[in-house]
């Protein structure tokens, strides 16, 4: 379904992904860890089409990703991923509406309460069906992030991009919101790229592991070089001393 | 005892020391005003209580003996009015300028060099030119109100429809938004409230323009009574409307930000993400 071909991006002299191959087959859910800085929401940036790729060719079934964001897919972000202008339910129905109205975005009869249906079920889904009157700054994180999930699967995209969606959450929260988003891929046959700093989570959610590192690095010109995927890993078959390693790799221990 | 910087005094403690030099203020006034007044009856320029609202009878509460007009109230409506007029069409125009440019990269190339030469004229220097091309009436004042404010609520409203989070429009485009739906539904209602926040900040502004226009051609209005009744040293009706004047403008400001809680509790409550 996605597959990319010695893909390169810079920023100026500025190199931050280099050599990266892959492929991705439909339904899958990739996990995506790394330093911080070392390109990972530049690679999803890439597959949003909000970025263009400095060398190589990234595509969807065979034709370039489009250069710009589109319904197939969709996004949650840290933070900023809900309008705080509007509800929860508008919040939701507003994707429909951004269907059915093309100069004024807005349902009106019938066709708002067909949408705001359509929104209560997927509010339910995502356990916020008691609030759809609530405006997202009354909210907590983690309902916040709910909100932006429901959002984000409302107008059924084909590929889920997260980016650290969960990384501003207690820890406690975290595992329910894992929980969710893995009954919500299996639920709506998604293709999952999930951008996360929390290793563990990395390893054991989903069903393949990237880890996105520099291979070579010249301390006279840091950003010589870029970041590739130096470990493709199915998730479940990977044992503890491979899991320490790239624990180190990420997070070196101050001599 | 705390530093200095940590005292901060509770609230009937604020509430009279920010009396107290309000009260001083005022009491140094009517101590100067008795002084002048004993030593000559006559005097003019420290007017006392009872002239001043003896004035302030005359003008609010008898008819004018030559026109028959209330000339308190005309004044203040007719001044309000050009105001009204002049910042609303400001407003109208402001955020035209500032969201169109803000989100749409062509028209902000296209406007921001036009926008930075025209915010940079001094208005009041235009006066003459609007008099001429415009006449001497009402038109010319609320053009230069205009031209005196919309290119400051244009680029603040720029500034902020720039710094919204990249994140929404991103978002609204994997919803399926276009162009005209991102500017309707997604960015025009969260500058709103920052318009208002633009027209309060922008008010003091108009006045000055509005006092300027009417104190050099006008038969009415706040601006033009204190200029005109300044030839006869008429302190007792100066003071009163100038205090008129800041109150009116204490109350738009209040009543604006009254509107903005009222309609986008959102933007005043939230951490916006
Ligand atoms: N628009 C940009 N212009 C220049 N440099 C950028 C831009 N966006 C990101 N970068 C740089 O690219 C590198 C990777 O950023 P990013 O993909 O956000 O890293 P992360 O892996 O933490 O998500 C960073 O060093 C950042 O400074
Ligand atoms: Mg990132």
């Amino acid at each position: 379904m996605i597959e990319a071909q010695n893909l390169w991006k810079h920023y100026g002299d500025h190199v931050v992904l280099e050599r990266i191959n892959l492929k991705v087959r439909e339904g899958e859910f990739i996990t995506m860890v790394g330093t911080s800085g070392c390109g990972k929401s530049t690679f999803l940036k890439l597959l949003l089409g909000t970025e263009g790729a400095t060398r190589g060719t990234l595509t969807l079934d065979g034709n370039p990703v489009p250069d710009e964001p589109g319904l197939d897919r969709g996004i949650v972000f840290q933070q900023y991923s809900v309008f705080p202008h509007l509800t929860v339910l508008e919040n939701v129905t507003i994707a429909r509406a951004f269907e059915h109205s093309p100069l004024l975005g807005r349902l009106f009869g019938s066709a708002k309460r067909q949408a705001e249906d359509e929104a209560r079920e997927m509010l339910a889904s995502v356990g916020l069906a008691s609030a759809e009157k609530r405006y997202p700054h009354e909210l907590s994180g983690g309902m916040r992030q709910r909100l932006a999930i429901a959002q984000a699967l409302i107008r059924k995209p084909r590929i889920l991009l997260l980016d650290e969606p969960f990384g501003a959450l207690d820890p406690g929260i975290r595992a329910d919101m894992q929980e969710l988003v893995l009954s919500l891929w299996r639920k709506h046959k998604l293709t999952v790229f999930m951008v996360t700093h929390d290793i563990k989570e990395g390893f054991y959610l989903g069903t393949r592991l990237w880890v996105f590192d520099k291979t070579r690095y010249d301390p006279q010109a840091p950003h010589a070089y870029g970041a590739t995927i130096t470990y493709d890993l199915p998730v479940g078959h990977m044992d503890r001393a491979l899991y320490e390693e790239i624990d180190d790799r990420l997070h070196p221990v101050p001599a | 005892m705390k530093r200095l910087v940590n005292l901060s005094p509770s609230r009937p403690w604020a509430l009279l020391l920010g009396l107290i030099p309000l009260a001083l203020v005022l009491a140094l006034y009517l101590a100067g005003s008795d002084a002048r007044l004993t030593e000559n009856p006559n005097d003019k320029l420290l007017p006392s209580l009872e002239q001043m609202s003896s004035a302030l009878d005359r003008m609010a509460l008898q008819p004018s003996k030559r026109s028959g007009e209330y000339l308190f109230w005309t004044d203040t409506a007719a001044s309000l009015q050009r105001l009204g007029l002049g910042i609303g069409i400001a407003a109208i125009i402001g955020l035209l300028i500032g969201l169109l440019t803000g989100a749409l990269p062509a028209v902000n190339v296209a406007l921001s060099p036009l926008l930075t030469v025209f915010s940079l004229v001094p208005p009041l220097a235009l006066l003459p030119i609007l008099f001429i091309v415009f006449g001497l009436d009402e038109l010319s004042k609320v053009v230069l109100i205009v031209i005196g404010v919309a290119p400051f609520i244009a680029r603040d409203l720029q500034k902020h429809t720039l710094e919204m989070p990249r994140e929404q429009l991103v978002k609204a485009q994997t919803l399926g938004a276009n162009s005209m739906q991102i500017l309707f539904r997604v960015l025009l209602p969260q500058i709103m409230p920052r318009l208002i926040d633009a027209v309060r900040l922008s008010l003091g502004t108009g006045w000055l323009f509005l006092i300027a226009a009417e104190a050099i051609a006008a038969t009415d209005g706040l601006g033009y009574r204190i200029f005109l009744v300044r030839r006869y040293l008429s302190m007792d009706v100066i003071i009163p409307y100038v205090a008129w004047i800041t109150l009116l403008a204490f109350l738009l400001d209040m009543a604006l930000a009254w509107l903005s809680r009222r309609l986008y509790p959102w933007h005043h409550k939230g951490a916006a993400s």
